[in-house]
Order: structure tokens, then C-alpha cells, then sequence
């Protein structure tokens, strides 16, 4: 009987009481990776059924005709454009910044004022900053006269990538061992030279990394572009295009979800398809790229 | 960091060189504080968008709900109302479901690689676009919780917040699809802090005989705490800004009621909605209302931040 105590005693009722937990943790879990389970399914079956190589070559056709809803090519172009601006808007200002505060701040009030700043910025709601271009240069007409055009919703999105770009920066700098700068103070490298041809090099990898997944995010945005890129049904084709009213996945699938028509509801899966699987595949590979990085490195 | 700096000081340069690394700092100082700039642009260009609408309506505006432009009456008291209880009650669903799954990602149930996979399939949940689960709402969500909404108000009438006929898209399915995207957030910032808890607090646990769960509930959790309601504030903050999701599913109604089967409004899905075609006093109404939101989502996110600083953990 006594022998009996160094036992496990399943009905003891903390080990009941563990049981419970346990379960319920699992239970938890289960619940969590549903939703992308089911949105991932959902999104290859309804979406995947509606890729045609003409899917990517035509211009959707307006909402009211339910014989055939065209392609996105427009959309499909405008969010690369889009996105592109805002990288090259954000990644220099971001990179730049995170520079500053990375290399040359001394962790004085004024960098702890930015980083504090940055991470309000990164929690400002999105349509924020649609509502701040909007006001800023839509209802304007600050950029020769256009109201709603690709620019604005790049610098748009680019308010959004800004925080994002700076913290990689910066967290990306400060693990590069202080080693490596003194190492090019000795052979006579000034401050500049060292961080361009040393410090920038060596973090590379891991600040490429949370650009890109930055990218990636803002590829998907959407509310920053409802009023200020608006959308348009029609190809992109030159230069002048930046100046004009400019479509994107995002706004399309916004757009054609909420239309009664079974065609254009059919476009936005197939965008919704189209995006989602990019978005994913950059993510998951660059997941993949950090745990390879990390093997090495313990090696 | 200053010895480093010191260093390079030091050293004698050529004048050009000296110039060029001081135009190279200059550069990078002044791309830093466009941060701080572009971040009082927001603030100050909302609020003076904001004024005419502000000194017209003063703070009667956050209370009443009426939202009329033809007779120029506008409060925003069922937005505001919607934003709050949209996010609210989201978190409420949210943390117990998002720590739970921390939980048993930090915890050995199951071997790793199981662990890992949970914790990188809740981790690409976070980068599906709202729009996309904002479509997957309206076409996949709404017609699966249909029946479960008739059940809902018929056995539950009573309650206020479920004492109206479930409309096609409602307040209910706008929250339950921000616990799909609070999810990741919580889960993500619980794992970490619950990660950084020192082991031989819970060998120390374990040692005098606590069990499994017991440690968890009295010394692991708490000792994760400030983390995890930074994460929870966070997590707020971006409910309260969440635009596509919740505009596509809500309903976007003005009639202020209290139940949840009813069609509702938010701020941001207000914003959504009339920005694109409003003129005259209602964009300056719009902006009041943008100002309300900014204001909300920035002391949450600047209350988050305290706590991490006043309260993480020093082990």
C-alpha cells in the first residue's frame, strides 16, 4: 500500500486536472491552424479552377454582363508598379534610417525618440495612411494635377513598409560583431566606408530577408489604396499611367467580392489565388532561408 | 557603441574624407527623423482636416449616431461604438485561444517538428492579406455560421446582443474573422515571452513537487505576463485598425443597435466606405473620424510600449 504512492495515480486529481489542461491546449492549437488550413484550401480549389493563360493577358470586363469577366493583367501590372514605388521610396529612407540609428546614435534621447517613433508609426492603422495621402496629395492635386493616381498609393504603401524596413535595418546592423568595424578602423577605413563596404555586406542577408517579407506584406494591402490609387479597368502602358487612376489585386478583390455578379466574384478568387500563393511562397522561403542560415552558422 | 565611436573619431583624415563621412552621417540623420516627421504629419494633417468638423460638432459628435449628408448631421457614436465592441470582444476570443496555442507550443505534448509546424502555420496565417480572408469571409464563413446565428438568437434572444433577426453579414462574423487575424499576434508574442523564461524557474517548480500545470498557472505565466499583455495590447491596436476584413463582412450599417446579429459599422470600415465619394462637411467629418481612430490606436500602441519597458523581464 504504501509501495503504491511512488506510482503514477492516473485519478489523483492533479493528474486529472493536468489531463484536462493538456487537452485543452491541444484543443487550442487545433483551433488555431484551421483558419489557414481552411482559407488555403478554399483559395487553390476556387481559385485555382479559374487560372487561364488568359487570365493574365485581358483587362477585366465592367461588372453588369455575366457572359465572361476577362482577366486582371491591369491589376496585375498596377500591383507591381505600386509595390515598386513604394520600395523605392521606403527602402532607401528606411535603410538610411536604420543606418543612423544602428551605427552612429548613442542611444541618446533623440534615437530613442525615433525608435519609439517608429514602432507607433508601425502601429498607425493602415487606412491612416490612405486617409493622410489622400489629404495630402489627392484632394490637392499636388502632383501635376492628378487626383488619384499609382504614385499616391505607392507613398501610401510606402508609410506602411517604412517602419519595417528601419527595424530590420537596425536590428539586422547590430548583430554584426563589433569586430568586423574595428578590423576596418585598423587597416584605415573611415566611418562611411565601413559601413558601406563592411557593416551593410555582412547584415545583408538578414536585412534583404525582412525587406522582402515587407514587400510581401504590402503587395497585400489594401486599405491604403482604396482612395488613394483607386482602380481602373484598363491596361497599363506607358510612363504617363503613374499619373492616373491605377488598379491592384488587392482593390480588385475588394471590388469584385462585393459585386452580385458570379463572374467577377469568380476574378477575385483567381486574384485572391494569384496573390496568396506569391505571398506564401515568399514567406515560406524565406523561412526556409533563415533556418539554413542558422545551421551554418552553428557549424 | 561610443567606444566604437570614439574610435573611429580619433583618428586624423584628409579633409575630403572627413567631409564625405559627415555628409554620409547627415544623410542618414535626416532619413531617420523623416520617421518622426512623416509620423506628426499624420497627426497634424488628420487634426486640421479635422476642424471644421470639430468646432461644428464638438464632442456631441462621438455620442450621438445620427450620420445624415443631406441635412449635414453627422455623429459617429455607432462607429465608434462598433470599433469598440468589434475589438473587444475579438480579444476576449482571442486570448485564452492564442496563449492556450503558446502554450502548447512552448510545452512538450508532442515532439517538435508537430510544435514547429503548428507555430509556422499560425505564423502564415498572419501574412494573408485581409481582403483575401475578408472574400473567404463572405463566401465560405458567412454561409457555414448561417444556421448556427438562427440557433443563436433563438435560444438566446433574450440577451441584448443577440435580440435581433442574424442579418446576412453582422457584427458577430466581423469579430469572429479578428480572431483570425488577432490569432497569429497573440500566439506569436506569448510564445516568445513564454520562451524567455528561465528554465530553472521551472525546474525549481517542478522540484518541490508542482505539477505540470501548476507551474504553468503559478510561476511560468506569470512570470510571462508583461510580454504577453504587451502582445494583447498590440493585438488591440490592430483590431481596432483593421479596415478590409471587417468592412467586407460587418454590413455597414448606421442604425446604432445593440445586438450583434445586427448589421454594424467601425471606424475604419466607415472610412472604407464613404471616403471615396464623400464631399463638403462630410469629408471633415470623415477626417473627425479618422482622428478619433488614430487617437484610440495610438494609446494603446504607446501604452503597449510602457509596459514592455516598465515591466519586461530581467532574468
Amino acid at each position: 500500500m504504501i509501495m503504491n504512492s511512488l506510482y503514477y495515480q492516473k485519478k489523483l486529481s492533479r493528474n486529472v486536472g493536468d489531463k484536462f489542461f493538456t487537452s485543452l491546449s491541444v484543443f487550442c492549437a487545433l483551433i488555431a491552424i484551421l483558419p489557414l488550413i481552411f482559407v488555403v484550401t478554399y483559395i487553390l480549389i476556387k481559385g485555382g479552377a479559374q487560372i487561364t493563360p488568359e487570365l493574365f493577358t485581358l483587362e477585366p470586363n465592367p461588372p453588369g454582363d455575366d457572359l465572361d469577366a476577362g482577366g486582371i493583367n491591369p491589376a496585375l501590372i498596377g500591383t507591381l508598379v505600386i509595390t515598386t514605388i513604394a520600395s523605392i521610396i521606403s527602402i532607401p529612407v528606411g535603410v538610411g534610417g536604420g543606418i543612423y540609428l544602428a551605427e552612429y546614435s548613442n542611444g541618446g534621447p533623440f534615437s530613442k525618440f525615433i525608435r519609439f517613433g517608429v514602432n507607433v508609426l508601425a502601429g498607425v492603422p493602415s487606412i491612416i495612411a490612405g486617409v493622410f495621402i489622400y489629404a495630402l496629395i489627392v484632394s490637392t492635386k499636388i502632383l501635376f494635377g492628378s487626383m488619384y493616381s499609382g504614385l499616391a498609393g505607392g507613398m501610401a504603401l510606402s508609410i506602411l513598409m517604412l517602419p519595417t524596413v528601419i527595424k530590420t535595418t537596425d536590428e539586422g546592423l547590430k548583430l554584426v560583431p563589433n569586430e568586423l568595424r574595428y578590423a576596418s578602423l585598423g587597416i584605415g577605413a573611415s566611418m562611411y566606408t565601413t559601413i558601406l563596404k563592411i557593416t551593410l555586406p555582412t547584415a545583408f542577408r538578414s536585412i534583404a530577408t525582412g525587406v522582402v517579407l515587407g514587400i510581401a506584406r504590402a503587395a497585400g494591402e489594401t486599405a491604403p489604396l482604396i482612395f488613394t490609387a483607386l482602380f481602373s479597368y484598363y491596361y497599363i502602358v506607358g510612363f504617363e499611367d503613374l499619373f492616373y487612376e491605377m488598379g491592384s489585386l488587392a482593390v480588385l478583390i475588394y471590388n469584385f467580392a462585393l459585386e452580385p455578379y458570379d463572374a467577377q466574384n469568380k476574378l477575385a478568387w483567381a486574384a485572391s489565388f494569384i496573390l496568396v500563393i506569391s505571398i506564401l511562397t515568399v514567406n515560406i522561403f524565406s523561412r526556409i532561408l533563415a533556418a539554413f542560415t542558422e545551421k551554418t552558422k552553428r557549424v | 557603441m561610443e567606444e566604437k565611436l570614439t574610435l573611429f573619431k580619433n583618428r586624423k583624415r584628409f579633409g575630403i574624407e572627413k567631409n564625405i563621412d559627415l555628409i554620409f552621417k547627415n544623410t542618414t540623420l535626416t532619413l531617420s527623423s523623416l520617421v518622426a516627421i512623416v509620423l506628426f504629419g499624420i497627426i497634424l494633417v488628420v487634426f486640421f482636416q479635422s476642424f471644421e468638423s470639430f468646432s461644428r460638432y464638438g464632442l456631441k459628435f462621438l455620442v450621438t449616431s445620427e450620420w445624415n449628408p443631406v441635412k449635414d448631421e453627422y455623429g459617429a457614436f455607432t462607429a465608434i461604438y462598433g470599433t469598440l465592441v468589434t475589438s473587444l470582444l475579438s480579444l476576449l476570443i482571442t486570448i485564452p485561444l492564442g496563449v492556450g496555442t503558446a502554450i502548447f507550443i512552448t510545452e512538450d505534448f508532442v515532439p517538435k517538428f508537430v510544435r514547429e509546424i503548428v507555430g509556422s502555420f499560425v505564423e502564415l496565417l498572419a501574412a494573408i492579406p485581409s481582403v483575401v480572408l475578408g472574400l473567404w469571409a463572405i463566401f465560405v464563413m458567412e454561409p457555414f455560421f448561417r444556421e448556427f446565428f438562427v440557433f443563436l438568437h433563438k435560444f438566446f434572444g433574450w440577451i441584448p446582443l443577440f435580440n435581433s433577426e442574424p442579418a446576412g453579414r453582422n457584427s458577430l462574423l466581423a469579430i469572429i474573422i479578428l480572431v483570425v487575424m488577432l490569432l497569429p499576434i497573440v500566439t506569436s508574442i506569448a510564445r516568445d515571452s513564454l520562451n524567455q523564461v528561465p528554465k530553472k524557474l521551472r525546474n525549481a517548480s517542478y522540484g518541490i513537487g508542482a505539477s505540470r500545470w501548476k507551474t504553468i498557472f503559478s510561476v511560468i505565466l506569470p512570470a510571462a505576463l508583461s510580454g504577453i499583455m504587451a502582445g494583447v495590447l498590440l493585438a488591440l491596436g490592430r483590431a481596432m485598425g483593421e479596415t478590409m476584413a471587417v468592412t467586407m463582412i460587418i454590413g455597414n450599417s448606421n442604425a446604432f443597435s445593440w445586438s450583434l446579429l445586427s448589421p454594424g459599422y467601425t471606424i475604419s470600415s466607415m472610412l472604407a466606405n464613404q471616403f471615396g465619394e464623400a464631399d463638403g462637411s462630410q469629408v471633415s467629418s470623415l477626417f473627425y473620424a479618422a482622428f478619433v481612430l488614430m487617437i484610440l490606436s495610438l494609446v494603446v500602441n504607446i501604452f503597449a510600449q510602457w509596459l514592455v519597458k516598465k515591466f519586461s523581464l530581467k532574468y
